[in-house]
């Protein structure tokens, strides 16, 4: 088994009075893609959320490579490794693609050519749309370029939040296919989901999550099998 | 003939001045969404500070320090005032905004105990020149031709450096712009630097043509600007100076006319009518389409 990258023991989140995360434990595996499923409000964003940096957690502990990220602020986060990709794809539409990508090397002082080059043959479109403002991309555009721009932050581990929301199915495979790719190439991957199914599927690992805790965890495809799970996410009722 | 030329060539210099202070406005109505009312009176400290460096040091020195204090003042106010209100609703901000407003103009009533101070002669740029017949000064001359360098170098900090594009990428998205690591407050101070920059650098032309400074010297200017930058479409920059154009050679030409004295009614009038055709002003925020 390898090390753990991102070691979260007992996170306490609340928002406005609410508490939203309510003490959860949680290993992401160095070169694994870990998924957490869960429907709306489990917790799952702003889990996710205060890895990176934009909310404050009230207790527990974040540790990247042993390195304590509580405290410290989205920048220091990215610089230690870690990027998000957010909900919502949230690429900026007044900007060029070549632009977007840029902000996501907005910490690196080397030569970003060769970064350049990896996100154009992940994603050609992009390159073909080098000159075009964000904006006017497609929604499938729109999520490969905010996933080329968190590529080029250079990260560890990539955390997406939905990246499948509001694409059409074969678009969604696209994406996937994109996401064991990036994994293969050896980073690690942190994968938040309703798309239960697609998640499972690809995951190594899976967590699920209901209202703030964690319920099971096990591998993706031993969860895909799980008659509970089935019913709860996949949609499937009782014979 | 010489009347009209020296009318107009007034006219483009005043709107040089007018941009100076509006780019100020619109680029922090462009990342923050706040107008920054205080923005007329940082111009008038300027003036003030400039009364009272040149009594004691020479103008090279002068002029440089004077911008730098300037450009520290809008920074600090960003510090102080708006910064500790960033999460809260953005009436709050704007009320802090006038807040400071009226601060700064008792602090100059205090200052100069209400007497008109006599704005220092610059040399260089109030010499009297003849163009095409027309006496005028050479700040008038020299105002717009250095209103078009600064507003080219600023496009071009904002079109190509990194800075540029994390200030595009921020007033478009905070939270996202964070994720890339970038720190807001920082580019926020950038922006009121820039927006102070200018600011004091306007404050040089537009007092130089008038005799003193007082405390309430910086609100119809700052006013006026403000509406140019409505006016072009605030956030946008270009907008900001043709607007300012605009306004300054209207107000001008019809100083000109037996109708002078509705020469500050006109600007306020054209607020008023392009807030009822065209809210969003000549280049108002773009939206773009799907191709």
């Amino acid at each position: 088994m390898s090390e753990s990258i991102l070691e979260i023991k007992d996170l306490r989140v609340s928002y406005g009075g609410i508490e939203a995360v309510k003490g959860i434990s949680l290993d992401v595996h160095e070169g694994k893609i870990v998924t957490l499923i869960g429907s709306n409000g489990a917790g799952k964003s702003t889990t996710l959320k205060s890895i990176a940096g934009l909310v404050k957690p009230q207790s527990g502990s974040i540790k990247f490579k042993g390195q304590e990220l509580i405290g410290l602020s989205p920048d220091k986060i990215v610089k230690a490794g870690i990027v998000l990709v957010p909900e919502g794809r949230r690429v900026f539409p007044n900007l060029t693609v070549k632009e977007n990508l840029k902000m996501g090397a907005y910490l690196r002082k080397d030569d970003l050519t060769e970064d350049f080059e990896y996100v154009y043959s992940l994603f050609p479109r992009l390159k073909e749309r080098e000159w075009q403002l964000a904006g006017t991309l497609s929604g499938g555009e729109q999520q490969m370029l905010a996933v080329g721009r968190a590529l080029m932050s250079k990260p560890e581990l990539i955390m997406m939040d939905e990246p499948s929301l509001g694409l059409a199915p074969i678009v969604v495979k696209d994406i996937f296919e994109i996401i064991r790719t990036i994994n293969k190439a050896g980073i690690t991957v942190l994968l938040i989901e309703q798309n239960a199914f697609m998640a499972l599927q690809n995951a190594d690992w899976a967590y699920v999550l209901e209202t703030g805790t964690i319920k099971t965890e096990g591998e993706g495809l031993d969860l895909l099998d799980d008659e509970t799970i089935q019913e709860a996410y996949l949609g499937k009722t009782r014979e | 003939m010489e009347f009209a030329v020296s009318q107009i060539l007034s006219g483009i210099s005043l709107g040089g001045q007018y941009a100076l202070i509006a780019i100020g406005y619109t680029m922090v109505y462009g990342i923050l969404r706040l107008i920054n009312f205080a923005h007329g009176d940082v111009f008038m400290i300027a003036g003030v500070l400039m009364v009272y460096m040149s009594a004691s040091m020479p103008l090279y020195i002068s002029i440089p320090a004077m911008i730098i204090f300037t450009v520290l003042l809008g920074f600090l106010i960003e510090r102080a005032a708006y910064k500790p209100l960033r999460s809260a609703p953005r009436m709050s901000v704007m009320i802090s905004a006038i807040g400071v407003s009226y601060l700064l103009q008792n602090l100059a009533l205090y200052i100069t105990g209400g007497q008109p101070k006599t704005y220092p002669r610059i040399p260089w740029i109030s010499k009297t020149i003849t163009i095409f017949g027309a006496r005028t000064h050479v700040v008038t001359v020299v105002t717009p031709f250095l209103v078009i360098a600064l507003v080219l170098i600023l496009t071009l900090l904002i079109d190509k450096t990194k800075i540029g594009i994390a200030m595009r990428a921020v007033s478009k998205d905070f939270e996202t712009s964070q994720l890339m690591g970038v720190k807001i407050n920082t580019v926020i101070s950038v922006t009121f630097i820039i927006g102070s920059f200018l600011a004091a650098v306007g404050s040089v032309l537009y007092f130089t043509n008038y005799p003193t400074v007082v405390p309430m010297s910086g609100a119809m200017p700052g006013l006026k600007a403000f509406v140019a930058a409505v006016f072009g479409g605030i956030g946008s920059i270009p907008g900001a100076v043709i607007g300012a154009f605009i306004i300054g050679i209207c107000e001008t030409l019809i100083k000109g006319t037996d109708y002078a004295i509705f020469s500050d009614a006109f600007t306020f009038a054209l607020l008023i009518i392009i807030l009822v055709v065209k809210p969003t002003g000549i280049f108002g925020e773009k939206t773009t389409d799907k191709v």
